[in-house]
Formats: structure tokens, sequence, C-alpha cells
């Protein structure tokens, strides 16, 4: 007999004569406490990820890529990890590509292997989308593919996302309905609400644990 | 670190442990601290008591439809997991589960192992077995790095070295890195930061656990503030999961509440830093990711808890430790005086099903069954019932048949003989009037050693007049009238 149907044997016996327990799961006490209108969505993810060291600006989607431009040049950074196969890589490598001296970008364009070392070590910043936001709990939705791999949002110590207003939505239960998660799992789906993190000494909360450092949220009011 | 790691010598029984636990001062201070500030944060994250009333609810219905379910959906979760590209494993036993995972690197010829927070990797002391291995397996999470770097287990589940403060962990930091002490705690991050990015980037295998596996969609969730689980599950070529068989949940929807009950009971956050779902290896025209992900689903006791309906309910833990920090024998002992896995009440209730009683018979009546654990409980296990049903089945005699892993352990006919004469004496009225009369008359004469509480107290001498007497008398008089 198998280690499996050993198991699942014991468990068949213990319940045999019983019914399955009936799905009463009430969405409303998932979703009443956290709704919000509309205008006030953006406002509580800020001040929930701000809560968090998150550092959110508001830009327009012409005005972005100048912004990522000031946030490196204010951090004296030397080189920016982007995704060249996605819509915001584009408008970002043509922006980049206008005039002037610029950090290095630098393109997720082959495997992991290919360039390990230099990806822990020498990325100092990223640039990722997102599929939107939580205000509930001041969180972004990330859902890498090939395009934007998942150490995108995890190995530089700083990462700098996009975030689409319109894309907020009031609570977890929502967003997944609403974009239909369950009927299409991506690989990997993350929630990222906020630089990585660690309170386990002493509990003292410290930012920059084994993720980015800092977590630079852009969002594009007109999108 | 191909040797076994040694674990600190501590007394070897709970007795023992809790009085060198209460002796310590420094060792009460870091627990005193850290679980006043935990139920602080908790409180403030449920500030709405019918809000929270309302997820509780509904978090106990949906792990007790699930368990109600169980292994239809372990069956659904591996048909799901399989069509994702992940390989999923059956272990009855922690050895048999070490030994699963043992064959999987070796397959790979892996040596070197990161992992992320697993209290089911401590279950099976997977790092002891794969370091006689000769497979250096290293903890990543913070709390995890510091207690394995000292050569220590997890006081807590969620802050494995809450027992220390930052000049312990400075201190450790210099004797076993070299890097010079500091009083910095962003300083000691940093430490460790560097440190395990040169393993994170390594490592051929990522070991995690699951906090919820989904069986409608095959996906393993984890939660963690670190990114360390990330790492562990994302940078190396192959990723294993290990988790209870007690994981699963049947839908996706499912882990709305239970993510925000888990978060804010633990934390008092409204979520982690990072939710991760993985729900397969990396795609053929994907750049990172690993390329096998497996999943070891591992019994060890819990078939046994689950046989019995009541105790079943122990099954529902989605591992806060709410109640650890809420308990005030865990506050005052920490968790090391337990001596297993699993500490506080949540320990008491799941670890006879995995050791037997008979192991931690002492661990049933550590409690005060002040029901604080049970109030904050987030699935609302009934862990003070659950306490008392364990104390009944410590003393079951053979022939009662002990029904709980080990039971009976602490069964003595000279106590069972004393409550029935006990029984005897208080359902008798001749027999309880000839005892009164006895005792008012020869009190005196009763042993002035009475067992460990005559050690701390007066021995207690019956009354000359019992209440009665007192009682009729005072009828007798009229007194008391209106």
């Amino acid at each position: 007999m198998s280690a499996r149907s050993n198991i699942l044997g014991r468990l068949r016996a213990s319940l045999a004569d019983t019914r399955p327990r009936p799905d009463d799961f009430d969405e409303t006490l998932v979703t009443g406490p956290w709704q919000y209108p509309p205008q006030e969505r953006i406002k509580r993810l800020r001040s929930l990820m701000e809560a968090v060291q998150t550092e959110l600006h508001l830009v327009t989607s012409e005005s972005w890529p100048a912004k990522v431009e000031a946030l490196l040049e204010a951090r004296g950074l030397a080189n920016l990890l982007y995704a060249p196969g996605t819509d915001h890589g584009r408008q970002l490598a043509a922006h980049w590509q206008a005039g002037g001296a610029k950090p290095e970008l630098l393109a997720y364009d082959r495997p992991v292997e290919a360039w390990k070392e230099d990806l822990f070590w020498k990325v100092e910043a990223s640039l990722t989308g997102t599929v939107g936001g939580i205000a509930a709990t001041g969180s972004l939705v990330l859902w890498p593919d090939r395009h934007e791999p998942r150490l995108m949002s995890l190995l530089p110590p700083l990462h700098i996302a996009l975030l689409k207003a319109s894309e907020v939505e009031d609570n977890l239960y929502t967003i997944m309905q609403r974009q239909g998660w369950s009927a299409a799992m991506p690989t990997n789906l993350l929630l990222v609400s906020g630089p990585s993190k660690t309170a386990d000494i002493e509990q003292v909360l410290a930012y920059g644990a084994h993720g980015p450092k800092e977590l630079v949220v852009l969002i594009l009011e007109d999108a | 670190m191909s040797q076994r790691i040694p674990v600190r010598e501590l007394a070897d029984s709970f007795r023992g442990r809790a009085s060198e636990a209460l002796a310590d001062d420094q060792l009460r201070t870091n627990f005193r601290v850290a679980m006043d500030s935990l139920m602080k944060k908790r409180a403030d994250a449920f500030p709405d008591e019918d809000e929270r009333e309302g997820l509780r609810e509904q978090g106990n219905h949906i792990k007790a439809r699930a368990l109600s379910r169980l292994p239809d959906l372990l069956e659904q979760l591996e048909e799901k997991l399989t069509d994702n590209g992940v390989k999923v494993h059956w272990a009855e036993t922690t050895e048999e589960a070490n030994r699963i995972v043992h064959a999987i690197i070796e397959a790979r010829q892996g040596s070197q192992v990161v992992k992320g927070k697993s209290m089911v990797s401590e279950e099976m002391e997977m790092n002891d077995y794969l370091a006689e291995r000769g497979i250096e397996c290293l903890e990543s999470d913070m709390g995890e790095y510091i207690v394995q770097l000292d050569g220590e287990k997890p006081s807590h589940i969620i802050m494995p070295a809450i027992h220390k403060n930052r000049r312990q962990v400075s201190k450790l930091f210099h004797d076993k890195l070299g890097v010079d002490e500091t009083d910095d705690v962003n300083e000691l991050i940093q430490v460790g930061r560097r440190t395990l990015r040169t393993k994170f980037m390594e490592a051929d295998v990522g070991v995690s656990g699951v906090n919820f596996a989904i069986a409608e969609t095959g996906t393993l969730l984890l939660v963690e503030n670190e990114g360390n689980g990330r790492m562990s599950t994302t940078a190396p070529p192959m990723h294993i999961a290990v988790t209870g068989i007690e994981k699963v949940v049947e839908n996706l929807r499912d882990v709305v509440p239970l993510l925000s009950l888990l978060t804010r009971s633990a934390l008092g956050q409204p979520i982690t830093t990072y939710v991760n779902m993985i729900s397969g290896p990396r795609k053929a025209d994907e750049l990172d990711g690993p390329e096998e992900v497996h999943l070891v689903l591992l019994d060890n006791g819990r078939t046994g808890a689950f046989a019995d309906a009541q105790m079943r309910q122990t099954l529902n833990c989605i591992r806060c430790g709410a109640c650890m920090n809420h308990c005030p024998v865990y506050t005052r002992v920490g968790g090391h005086t337990y001596g297993e896995v699993y500490p506080g009440p949540i320990g008491k209730i799941v670890t006879p099903h995995m050791v037997g009683l008979e192991k931690v018979p002492d661990h049933p009546s550590a409690s005060s069954l002040c029901g604080a654990c049970g109030e904050v409980c987030p699935v609302k296990i009934p862990i003070p019932e659950l306490l008392q049903r364990l104390r009944q089945e410590n003393v079951k005699s053979p022939a009662e048949q002990p029904k709980v892993k080990g039971g009976g352990a602490k069964y003595s006919r000279r106590e069972r003989a004393i409550w029935r004469f006990w029984v005897a004496l208080n359902t008798s009225p001749v027999f309880y009037r000839l005892f009164l009369w006895g005792a008012t008359r020869f009190g005196r004469l009763a042993p002035k050693k009475a067992g460990p509480w005559t050690d701390n107290h007066a021995a207690p001498v019956p009354a000359r007049k019992s209440l009665h007497d007192l009682a009729r008398t005072h009828l007798e008089k009229g007194e008391g009238q209106p």
C-alpha cells in the first residue's frame, strides 16, 4: 500500500456516514467593510502604503518616464532593469533614447542563469507594471510573465512599479472576481504591500530584509 | 555545517525547563515585552468586534468545510497541481518525508538548500537529516537564521528568535560571522541580508512551507514580509514545498477571509508585505522561476487527530501564533520549555497526535484554562475544551482504551482509588456524615505533610465544627429569620 492510499483510506474511513459541510461563504463579510467611493480608493491605498515606507507619486501616462529618470538621478543610481517586451518598457526605452546621459538600461531578455551574478549584485533598480491595486490593504497586484519575469520585483534594492488609477479596486475579493483569477492562474501571482521588511529582532521594524529596500509606486492618474 | 547541529542542552522535563525559564530574568523580559506588543497589535487590527467575530465564524466554517471533504480536496489538489506541472508526493511519517526530499535533491545532484520558513520542515528535522547526508540546509528567515546560527530551535512559530534581544544577536553575529558588534537592528539585518544573498544565488534547491494549498486552482499560497520566501521559491532551479495535509482549502476565494484573519491575528498587519501564489514551475518561454516544483504532503499523526471528531478541530489551525501570544503560561516560560516543535496552547493540542501523549504528559495541565487562547483563535478552535479532553485521555486506564495516541500515560491506580473514595464519600449521606463526625473530632491528627502543597503552605486542619453543624445551630436559634 502506498502512503497516498493509506492516508486517503484513513481519512475516508473517518468520514464514513458523514456529509460534507455546506458552502455558506458570505462574500459581504469580506467586501462590506472594505468599500470606498472611487475618489477615496487612491487616498486609502496611499496612506496604507506610506505607513510601511512606500513612496507614491501621482503622474500621467505621458510624464512617468521622466519621473523614473528623476528618481534614479536623485539616488545616483547607475542602472535600471526593465522589460523590453512590454508597452511600458517600450515607452521607457523611447524616453531613454531621446537625448542626455542617463543611467544604463538593462533589458531582462535572457534566462536568469545567463546573468545570475549581475542580477543579484549589480542591478540597482527595476521598473515593472502591475495589473491593479487593492485599497483595503494597500497592495499592488503583480502578474509576472515571460516579458516581465518574477525576479524583477525582488532582487534590485529599488523597485519602481506603475499603477493605473483606474485599476485600483476596493478589496482582494473584488479584484479576484473582476479579473477572473481562479479561471487562469499564472505561474506566479503576487501581492506586494511595501518594501521588504522584518521585525525578527526585538520586533524592531527594519526595511530591506531580503527583497527591495525601497518601493516607489507611480500612480498614472489618467490611465 | 556538515555535522549535526548541536542543540543547547535544557532540562529533560517540562517542569525542569519551566523552573529554569522562570528563573531567567532576561528571557522573561524578552517574552513579556514581545507578547504585550503582539497582543496590542492584534487588538488594534480588529477595531470592530462584529466584523472580527463574523470573520472568525467564517474562518471556522471554511476550515470545517474543507476538512469535511478532505480526501476529495487532496485528490483535487493533486490533480490540479499535476496538470500545472507540479509533482506531488505523499508521506505518512517524517522519516518518509525526509527520504522523499532527499531523493528529489539527489536526483538533481543538489548540495545547497535554502529554506523559507516552514514549521513542517521543523517537524521533520529536515536540516539535520540533510546535513547528515552532506547537504547544507540553510534557514533564510532572519529569525530562523539567527536561531540556526546559535544551534537553537525556534521558540515561537512566527517569531523564531523572540527570546533573544539585539545584544545577544549582535554578539552571535560577531562570534560566528566575524562582524563588528552593534546595537543597531538595521545594521544587524543588513549583515543577514548580505550573507544570505550569496546563498540564495548559489543554492540548487529552495525549500518552503505552505500557508494555504488551493484545490480549485492547484495553487500554493505563502505569506511573508522579508522576501526570503520569494527568494527560496524563485531563485534556485528547484523548489520543494512541504506541508501538512490539513492546509488544503477548497476555493481561491476561501483564502480571502483566512488571509485577513492570519495576518491580523499574527502580527496585527492588514496584510503581509508579500503574498506569493505559486501555481507551477517555470514555463518553456519564461526567463526565471524554478524548473521543477514538488509538493510533499505530510501526515505525521494528522489522520489520527482527524479520526476523532472532537480532536479533528486541531486541524483548523492556520498557524498564526495568536494563542501563544495571549497565553499567560507561554509568556512566562517561553517556547523552548515545551521541548517540542509547536509550543504554547496550539502545541499542546497538536503535538500529542504527532509524538504521542506519553511524550508530553505535562502539557495538557500546564494551563490555567483561562480561555484566552480559545477567545483569540481566528478559526475558533476550542483549545481549552481540547485541553480538558487531553487531561482525561492522559489518565485513562488501559481498560478504558485511550483514543489519543499515547493516552493513559498518567494513569495511576492510587489516584484512581482516591477519586473512587471521594466519589463514594460524597454520594452516600451515611458515609459522609460518618466522615464529618470523624474529621471534626480527630482533625488535628491529619498529616502535617501533604505533598508539594505543604512545601509552601501550612497544612490544612479541619475545623472543629462543620458548615452543616454551624448552619443547623444557626437555624435552631432562629437567627437570620426575617
